[in-house]
């Protein structure tokens, strides 16, 4: 990570680690994000946009220079001196970025943001991505590009003059227009416009890219009307923010997470991606990279809580639908992800053309995992549904049909082996914590028959949970380790099993729970409050991975539960260390050297700290 | 055939109802499709509002309305001309195409309130993107679509002017 304000040094970059030069690009942490609730851009500290897919998250890149700066694409506002500084922040409670250049000759800003839909009738572009310029000091040179490469780099771009209008590239039924208040001229090879922009002080500038899809585009205008958009999507983001009911330590940090969960939500369905991107690598050179640009129910619990916990039951209600509605073309068995529309073909395969974020490869778009077999998914989705129910939400008639048949799929299939909440890919096994996730997913729909709400099978529940209970008992807990271990009659730890406490299982002070805790800091902790999800090889997969963001978080959530707040508040207080300049991040952390490792930013990780940052107020109210 | 038009009405509005969906129903799969970005109904909705859905809903209104309209045009060529058949409908419906494409589409920025134009860039109001010499703004088979769409709309309004019970 580059602490803020830091000098960036483009040309007298650091030791090369390759012949491309690459590890003079920005490293992960680099990013911030910007977006529209519907996709999502990455920003680098050097003023380039490296990722934008379109329409949506999960549709193909236009820019993806973060995993291949010369087929990726971008579009980059930077200074043109070749040693500058970079200072960013966001403005306020809003997704809108503000970057700050200093150069030997002056200091000039940049304002980025995807303006949100104001009216939902008005014409405006399908998507729009807004920079704005302002010189602060002095006056300062910026280089303008833009290259643009559709589907993944796979389509070659032919930009287009289209007068005042700007440029434009199409393809297919597709269309990104660039509207600038300055010159800009097309490159030698034809396939990118660029240009060189002076601002003297107060100056102001202003750049659009608007993208259309299978419609007759609209060409947002520049000036006041940019400056009204801005101010417009600021106002929003404010709005959405006084919603958001936390007023407990790290306010500002949580708000935050809450602000990178709403970008990763998909207003027109309600559901939540995993991350923006794909193939961001969970170790640099190696080769787990996958695409996070779905939605796994395996987030569904947590996401639910941290919804209803801040309050923002518009969110949870729209989440809860998207998960008992778009799961219906499974329905009563789930699938372990499916994408925003609930489609359930996600067929995994490589983009060998891309040489992969710092070299690591194979750069993986789709994923595998979507049909393998994760019990503990039932458990989360029930879970979530609960979680809604406690806070205040309503059940349909409907859905409640959906929870009580999910039930009828643990009854009958939790003694199977599955893949696991890490999804391992070799054969499957008897994870323990998929167990403890069936087990309350009977129970929790058991309450909810109890209170009306569901009609279930009691008996059959009741019976079956007292199954699955016996046999965590019997052979999830290892006494010989003095924890439950990560398989039946196994002996290997697993950091999923912290969410025993968090979930409602057994309490975090239980004595079990207090071993687990133990067991899991020794084995998995790095160092600075990280944990490993597990140990090297436990997965089968011989490269080597960062620290699990998001286990962190669950132990955090443990020592609050087992009334050890101050030690709770200590290892919090280390671990948002790990985020970057401006509070985003990743899956994974480097122990060694706190890099963001993995997609980015992470909704799950943000997730895990704002239900920290709960269990935290709670454990500071219990004790008060 | 329009002699007696009071007695054949019904037979005109319904032809000319079906020409309408048939051409309707091309344009739009071609969007659809993603064969083409043109949307005649969302141009000709635009006209009257800015809102997104209503002129949507407004354009399909007004474009089916027009086409019934244009119907009427069309018999009183085929009339005029003696020529009752399909294929002479369909070249006319090229023709037709040929016209919005040269020459229409081309005019709208000059016409069309809320459509930019390359001259002076977008504007408060001027936002819709202007489809260019023979639509190709619009998708480089834009022509194509038009062209197929306007043929069927008017080789259905010749078919139905070609058979006997109309004719005669």
């Amino acid at each position: 990570m580059t602490p803020e304000g830091a000098p960036v040094r483009p040309s007298s970059a650091p030791p090369l680690a390759s012949p491309d030069g690459e590890a003079s690009r920005p490293a992960i942490g680099d990013y911030a994000i910007i977006g529209d609730c519907r996709t999502a851009a990455l920003v680098s500290r050097h003023g380039a946009i490296d990722w934008l897919c379109l329409p949506h998250f999960s549709g193909p890149s236009v820019f993806a220079a973060l995993l291949d700066h010369r087929r990726g694409g971008s579009l980059e506002i930077r200074p043109a001196a070749t040693s500058f500084t970079a200072r960013r922040r966001y403005l306020g409670p809003s997704a809108v970025l503000e970057t700050t250049f200093r150069t030997a000759a002056g200091v000039a800003r940049v304002t980025d943001a995807m303006p949100v839909p104001e009216d939902p009738g008005a014409l405006r572009p399908l998507r729009e991505v807004l920079r704005l310029v302002e010189g602060v000091e002095g006056a300062v040179e910026l280089r303008v590009v833009f290259a643009p490469r559709p589907d993944y780099g796979r389509v070659t771009p032919r930009m287009t003059r289209r007068g005042a209008l700007g440029w434009a590239c199409a393809w297919g039924d597709e269309l990104l227009l660039l509207h600038t208040d300055f010159p800009l001229e097309p490159t030698p090879d034809g396939t990118a416009v660029a240009g060189t922009l002076r601002v003297g002080a107060g100056e102001r500038r202003a750049l659009s890219l608007s993208y259309a899809k299978a419609d007759i585009a609209v060409v947002a205008p520049l000036g006041a009307e940019a400056e009204r958009r801005l101010r417009a999507t600021l106002s929003w983001w404010e709005g959405w923010a006084a919603r958001c009911r936390y007023d407990g330590p790290w306010r500002d940090t949580v708000l935050r997470s809450a602000v990178t969960l709403k970008l990763l939500t998909f207003a027109p369905s309600g559901a939540v991606v995993a991350a923006p991107t794909a193939s961001l690598p969970e170790w640099i050179g190696a080769d787990r990279n996958w695409d996070y640009r779905y939605c796994w129910l395996r987030d569904a619990a947590l996401t639910m809580r941290a919804f209803t916990g801040l309050g923002l039951h518009e969110e949870a209600q729209a989440f809860l639908g998207w998960l008992l509605h778009a799961t219906r073309l499974t329905w009563p068995e789930l699938q372990v992800m499916y994408d925003v529309y609930g489609r359930t073909d996600l067929t995994e395969g490589t983009l060998g053309h891309f040489e992969g974020h710092r070299g690591s490869r194979p750069v993986r778009i789709g994923n595998a995992a979507h049909s393998q077999i994760q019990l503990d998914v039932y458990g989360e989705v029930v879970l979530a549904a609960h979680d809604y129910v406690t806070a205040g939400g309503r059940l349909q008639r409907d859905e409640a049909r959906v929870l009580a048949g999910l039930g009828g799929t643990v009854a009958r299939r939790w003694r199977e082996p599955d893949q696991g909440i890490w999804e391992a890919r070799g054969a499957p096994r008897q994870y323990t914590f998929s167990k403890v996730l069936c087990w309350l997913a009977l129970d929790r729909l058991l309450d909810l028959g109890a209170r009306g709400l569901v009609r279930v099978s009691a008996e059959a529940f009741r019976r079956e949970r007292a199954a699955v209970a016996e046999v965590l008992e019997a052979r999830g807990f290892n006494p010989a380790v003095s924890s439950y271990a990560g398989e039946l009659d196994g002996d290997a730890p697993d950091a999923s099993l912290l969410l025993m406490a968090c979930l409602g299982y057994r309490p975090a002070s239980d004595p079990r729970m207090r071993g687990t805790f133990d067991f899991i800091q020794r084995r998995l902790g790095c160092g600075r409050g990280l944990l490993y999800r597990y140990e090297s090889g436990y997965d089968g997969m011989a490269s080597p991975e960062g620290a699990f963001g998001i286990c962190s978080f669950w132990a955090v959530d443990n020592l609050a539960g087992r009334g050890e707040p101050e030690a709770a508040e200590r290892v919090f207080a280390d671990l948002l260390s790990f985020g970057n300049d401006v509070g985003l991040f990743a899956e994974e952390t480097d122990p060694g050297t706190g890099a963001a490792l993995g997609n980015f930013p992470q909704a799950f990780t943000h997730v895990g700290l704002i239900n920290a940052a709960l269990a935290l107020a709670r454990a500071r109210r219990g004790s008060g | 055939m329009l002699a007696n038009l009071p007695a054949r009405l019904p037979d005109l509005l319904l032809w000319g109802l079906l020409a309408t969906v048939a051409m309707t129903t091309i344009l739009q799969g071609a969007q659809g499709m993603g064969l083409s970005r043109l949307s005649l109904p969302f141009l000709v909705g635009t006209f009257f509002t800015g809102d997104r859905r209503r002129a949507v809903m407004l354009g399909f209104a007004l474009y089916t309305i027009g086409g019934w309209l244009f119907a009427f045009l069309y018999f009183l060529l085929f009339d005029g001309l003696g020529l009752h058949s399909w294929w002479f409908g369909a070249l006319v419906g090229a023709l037709h195409g040929l016209f919005l494409l040269v020459c229409a589409l081309p005019l709208l920025p000059y016409a069309h309130p809320r459509m930019a134009s390359e001259y002076d860039g977008p504007t408060a109001l001027r936002q819709l993107e202007p489809p260019g010499f023979l639509g190709l703004n619009y998708g480089s088979r834009t022509p194509l679509t038009t062209l197929l769409g306007q043929a069927v709309y008017g080789a259905v309004l010749g078919g139905f002017a070609q058979t006997p019970t109309i004719t005669g």
